[in-house]
């Protein structure tokens, strides 16, 4: 703090109370550096606090499942407890068919969807995107109880494509929500050009706008990949999970979540071993889809520059 | 096709989606209606859940819910809005982009690994750590008494903090950041500190807005299920320690769900459904409302976080 000095400065009341501030602010400066410093560490002691357990939780799950990891591990069906060996194939193979036919029936709502929202600004649009962000914090075991009632109730047994409508429910307004914004920001004048050429909307839509938001598009399915692939909760009355190979839709059927869920609850070491297996894996799967995203999204933004 | 086809078009799978949303309510509403019609308002306030006598009452889930949420809540907020203050005006460069990109990829870790970690690892330190250091401050009694099980209120509400966080940091690190620069500079130009700054200038700036990330913070932890599924303790009664065993609206229904075979114990979970359903839905439109102003244009990256 240094204090403004001019000749007129003793006769000017507004430019002596100036410096009375400054001088008052000078000689507190000190004190309130010090507790701006005590407080900025307690934020630092705060970040560590969200980070350690975060950094715990990851680098325990990676400790534990590397030792459950083998071949035979991601190769071999379940055994039965106590007997050794066994693995998550079926797990691996049940969470693909349940992800890949929810994200087949969530893509084409999802993106036709947020391209309604791109190119709306009414009442009715805005009102849509509300719906769609209150419905993404809908708990998801809500939505596990809707597609129980839905298809479960009404077929009568569990099944894989009832697993795959909970997930693929949870996944449309991420998708819709994600390519809305890949799709503002394809630029104005592509359009338009397409439309002053006398292209249909549809056409442009189809050979100008879904094109050039192609890798936003893919960011926004592989986000909603992410989320889906770790969801237990709306799988737990419909997938139910089972110890057996099965690539039927209308079965019951294994996914990793479960198999984590599963064994993570029993005594069994064995089985707790297996669960630490199968986290280990899901994180990895998880954390690549996410980062995938990222990086289709990084590089969407260096090519626009 | 023509204009009008594919506008009209697009408008009934937007509209669709409205009819799933409403399908959902309408569906879960319906199987809940004839518990909710046998026991009224009842429901909501009665005390004991007992299938055997075929007696159903939400009490203990509301308040169990409500506690864990409550715990999650009063330490996430300082530790998440302390750490967002630090990642936005407390580092620079490289390791700031490094933490933030951290932060936010372990929101993306799925809860029922962070529901294995608080059972085998957390519990146990719970158990011989944390319960027996709060338990010597009260003497044993009270809010801290009880045995010291590890499992219970209280490890359902810490595994809650550490999973709320990612979502609380990412989106209040967007809001502080997103506080004019000519603010802070010109807070900085009349001789305050850092933190000065960051007290009197940025937080009163972004409090709209750091408001509606810790309501949204908040409906992932009234929402939450298998992770405190696995941490709880899974008991029906009103807990009247931190230490006890208890129950959320969610982890009941994740627990009794596959055994209910009693149509009207089905209809009774299906109520506690309607319950969670009606408080998440409020809390998000709050914060929906409170987050409202960059709700359009958000990057792709925080629509996975939200």
């Amino acid at each position: 703090m240094t204090t403004t000095s001019s000749p007129q400065a003793e006769s000017d009341p507004v430019l002596a109370r100036r410096r009375n501030i400054q001088s008052i602010a000078a000689r507190s400066f000190g004190r309130r550096q010090l507790y701006s410093r005590v407080a900025l560490a307690v934020c630092g002691v705060f970040l560590l606090m969200t980070l350690i357990p975060l950094v715990s939780v990851i680098t325990y799950t990676a400790q534990r499942g590397l030792q459950a990891w083998s071949v035979s591990f991601f190769t071999k069906l379940p055994t039965p407890t106590g007997i050794p060996g066994g693995g998550i194939w079926n797990a691996i193979v049940g969470s693909l068919i349940i992800d890949a036919m929810a994200v087949a029936g969530a893509i084409p709502f999802g993106i036709l969807g947020g391209l309604f929202l791109a190119e709306s600004d009414g009442r009715i649009a805005g009102g849509i995107r509300f719906a769609a962000d209150v419905m993404s914090g809908v708990p998801s075991i809500v939505l596990g109880i809707f597609a129980y009632i839905a298809l479960v109730k009404t077929l009568g047994h569990f099944s894989a494509i009832a697993a795959s409508f909970a997930i693929g429910v949870l996944m449309v307004p991420i998708i819709m929500r994600a390519s809305e914004t890949a799709l503002r920001s394809v630029p104005r004048s592509l359009s338009e050009a397409g439309l002053a050429l006398g292209a249909r909307r549809a056409a442009v839509s189809r050979r100008v706008v879904l094109p050039a938001a192609l890798p936003g598009l893919i960011t926004s399915v592989l986000l909603a990949l992410s989320r889906g692939v770790g969801e237990t909760a709306p799988l737990l009355f419909t997938a139910i999970g089972s110890e057996y190979f099965s690539t039927s839709p209308v079965k019951p059927i294994a996914a990793l979540p479960l198999v984590v869920y599963q064994d993570g609850i029993q005594a069994y070491s064995d089985l707790q071993t297996r669960a630490w297996g199968t986290a280990f894996f899901l994180v990895l799967l998880v954390l690549t889809l996410s980062i995938g995203s990222r990086l289709v999204a990084a590089r969407l933004r260096r090519a626009r520059r | 096709m023509p204009d009008g086809l594919y506008r009209g078009g697009l408008g009934a799978i937007a509209a669709l989606f409205c009819v799933l949303i409403t399908a959902l309510v309408v569906t879960v509403a319906f199987q809940a209606a004839s518990a909710l019609n046998h026991f009224g308002l009842g429901f909501l306030v009665g005390t004991t859940w007992d299938p055997v006598h075929a007696h159903y009452g939400a009490l203990p889930f509301i308040i169990g819910t409500l506690e864990t949420t409550g715990i999650a809540m009063v330490l996430a907020v300082p530790i998440g809005l302390g750490t967002s203050m630090f990642l936005v005006h407390g580092i620079h460069g490289r390791i700031r982009a490094v933490l933030s990109t951290a932060v936010e990829l372990l929101a993306a870790v799925p809860s029922v690994v962070y529901g294995l970690w608080a059972l085998l690892v957390l519990a146990p330190w719970v158990r011989t750590i944390i319960e027996p250091a709060l338990a010597s401050i009260t003497g044993g009694t009270g809010l801290f008494g009880g045995p010291q099980l590890g499992i219970g209120l209280l490890l359902a509400g810490l595994v809650l903090v550490v999973m709320v966080l990612p979502t609380m940091v990412a989106i209040s690190r967007d809001v502080i950041a997103a506080v004019p620069d000519e603010q802070v500079e010109g807070a900085f130009a009349l001789g305050a500190t850092r933190w000065q700054v960051l007290w009197r200038v940025v937080l009163p700036s972004a409090r709209t807005g750091l408001l509606g990330a810790v309501t949204l913070s908040m409906g992932r932890a009234l929402g939450e299920t298998i992770a405190v599924t696995m941490v709880i303790g899974n008991s029906t009664a009103i807990a009247h320690s931190l230490f006890s065993p208890s129950a959320t609206l969610s982890s009941q229904i994740a627990n009794q769900f596959t055994e209910a075979t009693e149509p009207f114990h089905l209809s009774s979970l299906m109520a506690l459904a309607l319950i969670l359903l009606v408080i998440a839905v409020i809390v998000n439109i709050a914060a929906r409302l409170l987050v409202g102003s960059f709700g359009r244009d958000r990057s792709a990256a925080s629509v996975a976080v939200l």
